[in-house]
C-alpha cells in the first residue's frame, strides 16, 4: 500500500478499523475529537457499531459490556475523559477483557489545555483506576508508528485479555505526516470460550470482576499478576539509537522522545558521544536495558513534557549508579530541539552530581515559573 | 403391584433460574422478582438467547441465581454495558436489573439516555425506597418522612429533597416503549407484575425500544418490619406515592396478549 498524508488521530482510526474493530463507542474531547469522527463516519458504511455516548463514563460501560462479547472494541478521550474513565478501566481490568484505549494527551491538571503534553504518565503506566493491575501502554511518536501500534494493541490486548493503552499526545494526534495503513483484516467470526453471548446448547458463562471471597480474590491477583509477568518477559519494546559508545544517555518518549532524537542528532554532528532510548511500551518499561545502559553510561537526560513522571521509572532502572538529569515542559507547551541540545552540551561539559533530586535541580534552572505565581 | 400414579406438575423451578439458593433476606420480594423474570423467558422460549445485566447493590450476586449468561455491571453502568452487549449482539435478549439506588441515584445519567436513545433492552428495576446491601440507608426514592439510617430523623424533604418517580419520568422520553409500574406485595399485583415483565420482553422482542417494568418491593429487614407488615407498608404507604399503571405502552403492544 502507497503512503498517504494523514492526521495522528485519523490513522490510527483508520488502523483500528483494518485491524477487525466491531464497536467503538466514545465521547468528544479535544485534541482527540478527529479519532471519533473518522469512526462516525467510517464505522456505519462498514456495518459496524459506532456510538456516541453521553459521557466517557457511559462510554467506557459500553465499551466493557462489548468486550463481555468477545468483539474487538475501542474507546478513545483525551486526559480529563480519561479520568472518567478510570472507574470502568479498572473493572474491564478485574474481569479481564481485552479492551483498546486512546489516550491524546492535553495539558493538565483539571481542565487543563487542548495542547499537547505527557503528564497522564503516572495515571496510564501505573494503572490510574483503583485496586491491583497494570494495563500495557504503548506511546507512539509520528503517525507510522500510531497506526503500527494502533494493529500491535489489539493483538496484545487479546493474547493476555488485558487493556492497552496507546498514549499518543496533541502532537501525535494532530500532525499530518506521510504514513502507510495496514491491510484490512477479516472481522472475528470466532469467539473465546468465555465470551458471554448467550447460553445455547452450554452451560451458563458469567463474567464479573467481584470475588467477594478474599481468598479467591488474592488467586485472581495472583493471576493477573503472573500474566504481567508474562507480558513483562515478552511484549517489551523500545528504541536505541547511537548508544553503542553513548556516555550520555537521553531517555524520551512520544513527542518528546522524537525531538530528543533531533537534539541527539544535532550533538553527535557536533562530536558529542550521546544517544537516545525510547521506550515504545511504557509499561512495561525498559528497566532491564536502562540499568544495563547505566553501568557504562556517565550521565542520563529524561526529557518529558510533564514534571518528571517517567524519570521515577528511569531513576528506579539506574538505581543511583549513574547521575540523572531531568529536562520537562509542562502545561501544554513542547520542548525545542535547541532546549534539549543545550542540556545534552551542559551534561557533556559539567560534572552531574549523584545526590539531590534532577526536579529540582531543573526547576532551579529553567524557572519558568517565576513571574507567574498566582 | 404398581404404586406409582400419573403426576400433573403445577409448581417447579423455572428453567431459567438455578438451583441455588438465594443471598436475600427472608420476605425480600428480590425473589419474587427473579421468579416472575425466569418464569417469563422460559415461557418466550428465550433462555438460551438471554443475556443479564446485574447491577450493584443487592442483587449483585443475580448472575449466580439465574441460569443464563450474565455480566455484572459497575454501580449504575448496568444500561450503558447492556447498550454495549445489545448493540453486537442485536437479536439476543438483553436486560438489566437495577434497584433503586443504582438505576435512580448514581446511574440516572446511564438510564437517562438508554431511554432516550431507545436502546432496545429491557430493565427490571426494583423500588424499595432504601439501599439494602449497604444496610439501610436513605435512596432517591425513600418516601417524605421515612427513617432510614441516613435520614435518621425521617426524610426532610427541604434538606434532601423529593423522591423520584421514575417510570413517569422514563415514560417522557421519544424513546421508551413500555414503561409501567407494577408492585409485588400481593398475588393480584404478583400476577400483573408477571404479566408487565412478559410485555417488556415481549417489546424488546418487537423492538420498540426502551421497556422497563419499575416493581415496588418490601425490604423487611431495613424497614424493621415483618415480612407481612412490609407487604402492607408497599400498599399503604409506597402505593400512595408511586401510582400503580402503565405510563407509556407502544401502540402496537396494547393489542397484545400475554
Amino acid at each position: 500500500m502507497a503512503k498517504e498524508l494523514l492526521k495522528g488521530n485519523v490513522a490510527m482510526a483508520e488502523a483500528a478499523i483494518r485491524s477487525g474493530l466491531q464497536a467503538y463507542f466514545g465521547y468528544p474531547i479535544t485534541p482527540q475529537t478527529e479519532l471519533l469522527e473518522w469512526m462516525a463516519e467510517r464505522m456505519p458504511l462498514l456495518g459496524r457499531t459506532f456510538l456516541q455516548a453521553e459521557s466517557e463514563v457511559a462510554a467506557i460501560n459500553m465499551v466493557y459490556g462489548a468486550a463481555c462479547t468477545g468483539a474487538r472494541v475501542m474507546s478513545s478521550s483525551s486526559s480529563p475523559g480519561v479520568s472518567l474513565m478510570m472507574e470502568g478501566i479498572s473493572y474491564i481490568a478485574g474481569t479481564e477483557l481485552p479492551v483498546v484505549l486512546v489516550d491524546v494527551v492535553r495539558g493538565g491538571p483539571g481542565l487543563g489545555n487542548i495542547a499537547p503534553s505527557q503528564g497522564d504518565y503516572y495515571q496510564i503506566t501505573k494503572g490510574g483506576g483503583h485496586g491491583d493491575y497494570f494495563p500495557i501502554v504503548l506511546a507512539p511518536s509520528n503517525v507510522q508508528e500510531s497506526i503500527d501500534l494502533m494493529v500491535l494493541a489489539f493483538d496484545l490486548a487479546e493474547k493476555y485479555r488485558s487493556i492497552v493503552v496507546v498514549m499518543s499526545d496533541g502532537n501525535v494526534g494532530q500532525i499530518m505526516e506521510p504514513a502507510e495503513l495496514p491491510p484490512f483484516q477479516p472481522l472475528k467470526t470466532v469467539y473465546p470460550d468465555w465470551a458471554v453471548r448467550g447460553a445455547e446448547n452450554r452451560a451458563k458463562r458469567t463474567l464479573s470482576s467481584i470475588y467477594i471471597k478474599p481468598d479467591e480474590e488474592e488467586v485472581t491477583n495472583f493471576r493477573l499478576l503472573e500474566r504481567w509477568h508474562e507480558i513483562e518477559a515478552n511484549e517489551l519494546r523500545y528504541k536505541e539509537y547511537f548508544l553503542d559508545d553513548a556516555e550520555i544517555v537521553v531517555v524520551g518518549f512520544g513527542s518528546s522522545g522524537r525531538v530528543a532524537f533531533s537534539a541527539v542528532r544535532a550533538a553527535r554532528a557536533q562530536g558529542i558521544p550521546v544517544g537516545l532510548l525510547r521506550p515504545i511500551t511504557l509499561r512495561p518499561f525498559p528497566y532491564a536495558p536502562l540499568a544495563e545502559l547505566s553501568k557504562s553510561a556517565k550521565a542520563f537526560l529524561v526529557v518529558e513534557m510533564n514534571a518528571g513522571q517517567m524519570l521515577d521509572d528511569v531513576q528506579l532502572a539506574v538505581a543511583g549508579r549513574t547521575p540523572v538529569e531531568f529536562y520537562g515542559r509542562m502545561g501544554g507547551m513542547v520542548p525545542y530541539q535547541g532546549e534539549i541540545l543545550a542540556e545534552i552540551m551542559r551534561i557533556a561539559s559539567e560534572s552531574i552530581p549523584l545526590e539531590g533530586d534532577p526536579r529540582h535541580r531543573w526547576a532551579q534552572r529553567v524557572n519558568y515559573g517565576r513571574n507567574g505565581h498566582k | 403391584m404398581e404404586l406409582t400414579a400419573p403426576t400433573h406438575v403445577v409448581y417447579q423451578r423455572p428453567e431459567s433460574l438455578a438451583d441455588v439458593p438465594t443471598s436475600y433476606c427472608p420476605g425480600c420480594t428480590h425473589g419474587v422478582a427473579h421468579r416472575l423474570v425466569a418464569e417469563v423467558l422460559d415461557e418466550m422460549g428465550v433462555r438460551q438467547n438471554t443475556i443479564g445485566v446485574a447491577p450493584v447493590g443487592c442483587s449483585v450476586f443475580a448472575y449466580n441465581f439465574f441460569d443464563f449468561d450474565f455480566v455484572e455491571a459497575a454501580h449504575g453502568r448496568a444500561p450503558a454495558m447492556a447498550t454495549g452487549i445489545k448493540r453486537l449482539l442485536p437479536d439476543r435478549i438483553v436486560f438489566t436489573y437495577q434497584g433503586d439506588g443504582d438505576l435512580a441515584s448514581i446511574g440516572m445519567g446511564e438510564i437517562m439516555h438508554a431511554a432516550g436513545r431507545g436502546e432496545n433492552i429491557t430493565v427490571i428495576f426494583i423500588n424499595n425506597a432504601i439501599y439494602g446491601m449497604t444496610g439501610g440507608q436513605m435512596a432517591p426514592t425513600t418516601l417524605p418522612g421515612q427513617k432510614t439510617t441516613s435520614s435518621p430523623y425521617g426524610r426532610d424533604v427541604e434538606q434532601a429533597g423529593f423522591p423520584l418517580r421514575m417510570a413517569e419520568l422514563l415514560a417522557n422520553m421519544d424513546g421508551s416503549g413500555y414503561v409501567v409500574r407494577r408492585s409485588l406485595h400481593d398475588p393480584k399485583n404478583i400476577r400483573l407484575a408477571k404479566k408487565a415483565i412478559r410485555t417488556a420482553f415481549e417489546a424488546q422482542v418487537r423492538g420498540l425500544g426502551f421497556s422497563l417494568v419499575e416493581l415496588l418491593s418490601s425490604c423487611p429487614t431495613n424497614w424493621g418490619l415483618t415480612p407481612k407488615d412490609a407487604l402492607t407498608w408497599i400498599e399503604e404507604k409506597m402505593v400512595p406515592v408511586y401510582p400503580l399503571g402503565d405510563y407509556k405502552v407502544a401502540p402496537s403492544l396494547a393489542s397484545l396478549k400475554v
